[in-house]
C-alpha cells in the first residue's frame, strides 16, 4: 500500500531521477526531509539536487524562476500553503506573466499542502486555489486520488508553465492504493469519480471523498449521484461538467476554499452561462463558512463542508 | 558605431588600469548615448508621441555604466529604471530602446510591455517587474542554475535603488544570495528619493552599507557622481565576485536629476543636495576629469555627441516606421503549453 504522501515523494524521486534538470527547493526539505517528510531520504539519494532554503517564500519563488529560466526544472515546496502569501508577488508577477512578456516558458513547479486538518487553525489549514486560478499564466492542479497526486506532480514537472501543485494535507495519511499507475488524464481533463443520473456534484481534492461519501448515504434513500472530480481548477474542464448536467440536471459545486468568489462560483457561472437550459433546478454551491478556519476540530469539522452537509445540500436540490 | 544597434555584436570592453584612458572614454561614449537617446525620448513624450511613461537615467549614467562595462558575455544584468547606459554597455541594442518606448510589434516585448520593462533573458538582460526588490532572487536563480550546470565565473548584477532596500524581497534575496555564497553584485544607488519620498522616511540607519555586515557580505560605498571612483569600486566588486568572494553590496551615492519620471517635475527635491557633491551631474565631472588629463578635447566632445545624436535619430526614425501591434493578430495565450489553453481539447492519454 502506498498513501497520497509517498505517492508525492514517489513522483519527486522519480522526477529527479529522470530530469538533470530537477531539483526541490523549500524549507527543511533537505536531510530532514520536510515538515511532512514529503522529501524523505531525497537529499541522501540526490546529493545537492534538495536544498534547504532560508525561511524566504519570495526568494525561493525568484530564485525558482531564475533557475527555470536558464533551463532548470525547480520544484518548490511551500511548508504551507498558507505561507505562500509571502511569495505571492513573485508566482503572480514574475512566474506567470514571463511566459506573456518575453516568450521564455517559466517551468516551475510550487507545492503547496493545503487545506484543514483537526487543530491547524487559521495559518496551517487554508485552500489557495482561487486566489492563483485568477491569474492568467498559471496552471492549478488539486489531486484528489493517491495515483493522480503521483501522476500530476510528475506532469506538472514536464509542463513548460508555472504549476501550483495543491496537495490536501488531510489525504496526506488517509489514502492509500495498492500500486502507483502507469498512465492517467491529462491536465484538463476531468474525472468521474461516481456515476449518477439524478444530481451532479462538481468538486475537486478533498472534497471528492466528502462528496462520494454523501452520494453513498443517498444511495440508500434511492437517489444516484454523479461525482465529478475536476483535477485541475485550471483550466477547468466546463466540458464534462455540462455533460454531466445534461444528463442529471441538477449540480452542486462544492469546495472547501471560503466562498467568495472562488472555484465553486466560476463552475455555476460556466454552467449557469453555457448550460442554462440543461437545468431542472437552481444551480447550488457549498463552500467553508466565510471566517478564517477554526482550530477546534468541533468548530471545524462545521467550518468545511462534510459528508453530512453535502448530503443535507444534495436534499434540498433534489427536492427543487 | 552602428554596431550599438545589434546586441549580439556589442563589445564589451574590459576595464583593467593599463587601458583606463580608453575604457574611461568607451564608459562616457555610452553614457553620452543614453543621456542623448533619453533626452530624445523624453521629447518625444513632451510631444504627445510615447504611450505611458519615461523615466530618465539623468545624473545615474555613471554607476550604470560602470555596471554594465564590468559585466560580460554569459553574465546577468538585472537594471533599474535608470539604467539606460548600463544597457548599452551591457550589449542592449539602442532599437531596444526605442522600440520599446514607441510601443513597436516588432521590439522584443512586442507591445505588451513597454518603456523600461524591457529585456532579453535569453541573453542575461532581465526584463523588470514594477516590484523592482524581486528581480534580485531571480539573478539568484539563474546563479544557482549556473552552478547546477557547472558554467563557472559567471556573475550577475542587480540594480536597485535605495527605496527598494527598504522591501522584504530586498531582505530575502540578498541573505539568500549570502546563505548560497553567489557571485552577485547587488548595485544599490541611494539618489535620496524614492519618488519623492526622502531618506528620512525611508530608513533610519547612518549609512546604507552597514546592512553589509548585517548579510554577511562585502560591501563597497563608492561616490556615484565620480566615473573614475565608479568603474574602480564595480569593476573591483565585480572581480571579487567572479572570484568566489560571495556577494558584493554597492552602495552609489548620488541625485537625481530628474524627476521619477517625466511626469514629475521633482519640486520637492531639495536646494541643499544639489550644491553637495553628490548633486553633481557625473557627465561634467567626467567630461572636466577627460579635460584635465587630456584624454579628450572640447571637438572630441563635439564629435561625439553629433555621433549619439545620429545614431539616436536613425534608431528613431526606424521605430516609428515600425507597426503597432495589432489586436487581432494578437496571440492571447498567457501559456506556453498552448494544449491546456481553455476551450482546447486536452492532448490524448499521457503516459509516464
Amino acid at each position: 500500500m502506498i498513501t497520497y504522501l509517498e505517492a508525492i515523494r514517489e513522483a519527486q524521486r522519480q522526477a529527479l531521477e529522470n530530469d538533470p534538470r530537477v531539483y526541490i527547493y523549500g524549507q527543511d526539505v533537505g536531510a530532514f526531509g520536510g515538515a511532512f517528510k514529503a522529501t524523505k531520504s531525497l537529499a541522501q539519494s540526490f546529493p545537492g539536487r534538495v536544498l534547504d532554503s532560508p525561511i524566504s517564500e519570495d526568494a525561493m519563488v525568484g530564485s525558482a524562476i531564475g533557475a527555470a529560466l536558464q533551463g532548470m526544472r525547480p520544484i518548490v515546496e511551500m511548508q504551507f500553503a498558507d505561507f505562500s502569501t509571502v511569495g505571492f508577488n513573485q508566482i503572480v508577477n514574475q512566474a506567470a506573466t514571463m511566459f506573456w512578456r518575453t516568450g521564455l516558458p517559466c517551468p516551475i513547479t510550487v507545492r503547496l499542502p493545503s487545506g484543514g486538518t483537526p487543530g491547524s487553525g487559521p495559518f496551517h489549514s487554508q485552500n489557495l486555489e482561487a486566489l492563483y486560478a485568477h491569474y492568467p499564466g498559471l496552471i492549478l492542479m488539486t489531486p484528489a486520488t493517491v495515483e493522480d497526486a503521483y501522476a500530476m506532480l510528475l506532469e506538472a514537472v514536464a509542463i513548460d508553465d508555472p504549476v501550483i501543485f495543491c496537495e490536501h494535507k488531510y489525504l496526506y495519511y488517509h489514502l492509500k492504493a495498492d500500486t502507483l499507475p502507469k498512465e492517467a488524464l491529462p491536465a484538463g481533463k476531468a474525472r468521474v469519480a461516481r456515476a449518477g443520473r439524478d444530481a451532479t456534484v462538481v468538486t475537486y481534492s478533498a472534497m471528492v471523498h466528502e462528496s462520494l461519501a454523501a452520494a453513498d448515504e443517498l444511495a440508500t434513500e434511492g437517489w444516484e449521484i454523479e461525482v465529478i472530480d475536476l483535477r485541475t481548477i485550471k483550466p477547468l474542464d466546463t466540458d464534462t461538467v455540462l455533460a454531466s448536467v445534461a444528463r442529471t440536471g441538477r449540480i452542486l459545486a462544492v469546495g472547501e476554499a471560503w466562498p467568495w468568489g472562488g472555484v465553486t462560483a466560476e463552475i455555476l457561472a460556466r454552467v449557469a452561462a453555457e448550460g442554462f437550459n440543461l437545468l431542472d433546478a437552481p444551480p447550488m454551491r457549498l463552500n467553508s463558512k466565510d471566517t478564517p478556519v477554526p482550530y477546534h476540530p468541533n468548530l471545524w469539522g462545521t467550518h468545511r463542508p462534510t459528508a453530512r452537509s453535502i448530503a443535507d445540500s444534495l436534499r434540498v436540490l433534489l427536492r427543487s | 558605431m552602428h554596431d550599438m544597434f545589434r546586441l549580439a555584436e556589442a563589445p564589451r570592453p574590459s576595464c583593467t588600469a593599463v587601458e583606463f584612458p580608453e575604457t574611461y572614454r568607451r564608459a562616457y561614449r555610452w553614457m553620452l548615448l543614453a543621456r542623448v537617446a533619453e533626452e530624445k525620448i523624453a521629447s518625444l513624450y513632451r510631444g504627445g508621441k510615447i504611450t505611458g511613461g519615461v523615466f530618465l537615467g539623468k545624473g545615474q549614467e555613471a554607476i550604470s555604466v560602470a555596471t554594465g562595462m564590468a559585466l560580460r558575455d554569459g553574465d546577468i544584468f538585472a537594471p533599474l529604471i535608470r539604467d539606460q547606459a548600463g544597457r548599452l554597455a551591457f550589449g542592449e541594442s539602442l532599437l531596444d530602446f526605442t522600440l520599446t518606448y514607441l510601443g513597436a510589434r516588432s521590439g522584443p516585448m512586442r507591445g505588451r510591455d513597454g518603456n523600461v520593462h524591457r529585456g532579453r533573458p535569453k541573453e542575461g538582460l532581465l526584463p523588470m517587474i514594477s516590484h523592482l526588490g524581486a528581480m534580485v532572487s531571480v539573478v539568484n536563480g539563474i546563479l544557482m542554475a549556473h552552478r547546477f550546470q557547472k558554467k563557472e565565473n559567471t556573475v550577475g548584477a542587480a540594480c536597485l535603488g535605495e527605496g527598494a532596500t527598504s522591501t522584504g524581497a530586498f531582505h530575502e534575496s540578498l541573505n539568500q544570495a549570502a546563505v548560497e555564497k553567489l557571485p552577485l553584485i547587488l548595485v544599490v544607488t541611494n539618489n535620496q528619493y524614492a519618488y519623492s519620498t526622502p531618506n528620512h522616511r525611508q530608513f533610519a540607519c547612518n549609512d546604507l552599507i552597514d546592512k553589509a555586515i548585517g548579510y554577511g557580505v562585502k560591501g563597497h560605498s563608492v561616490d556615484g557622481t565620480d566615473l573614475s571612483a565608479c568603474l574602480e569600486t564595480i569593476g573591483g566588486a565585480v572581480a571579487a565576485a567572479r572570484d568566489g568572494e560571495g556577494p558584493q553590496l554597492v552602495i552609489a551615492s548620488n541625485l537625481r536629476l530628474a524627476g521619477h519620471g517625466e511626469h514629475d517635475d521633482a519640486h520637492y527635491i531639495s536646494q541643499h543636495f544639489k550644491e553637495l557633491q553628490l548633486g553633481r551631474d557625473c557627465m561634467e565631472v567626467a567630461q572636466n576629469h577627460m579635460l584635465a588629463q587630456k584624454w579628450a578635447d572640447s571637438s572630441m566632445f563635439d564629435l561625439w555627441h553629433r555621433d549619439s545624436q545620429s545614431l539616436v535619430e536613425e534608431a528613431v526614425a526606424h521605430s516609428l516606421r515600425e507597426p503597432a501591434p495589432d489586436p487581432a493578430k494578437e496571440d492571447w495565450c498567457a501559456l506556453a503549453s498552448r494544449h491546456l489553453l481553455e476551450g482546447n481539447p486536452p492532448q490524448p492519454t499521457h503516459n509516464h
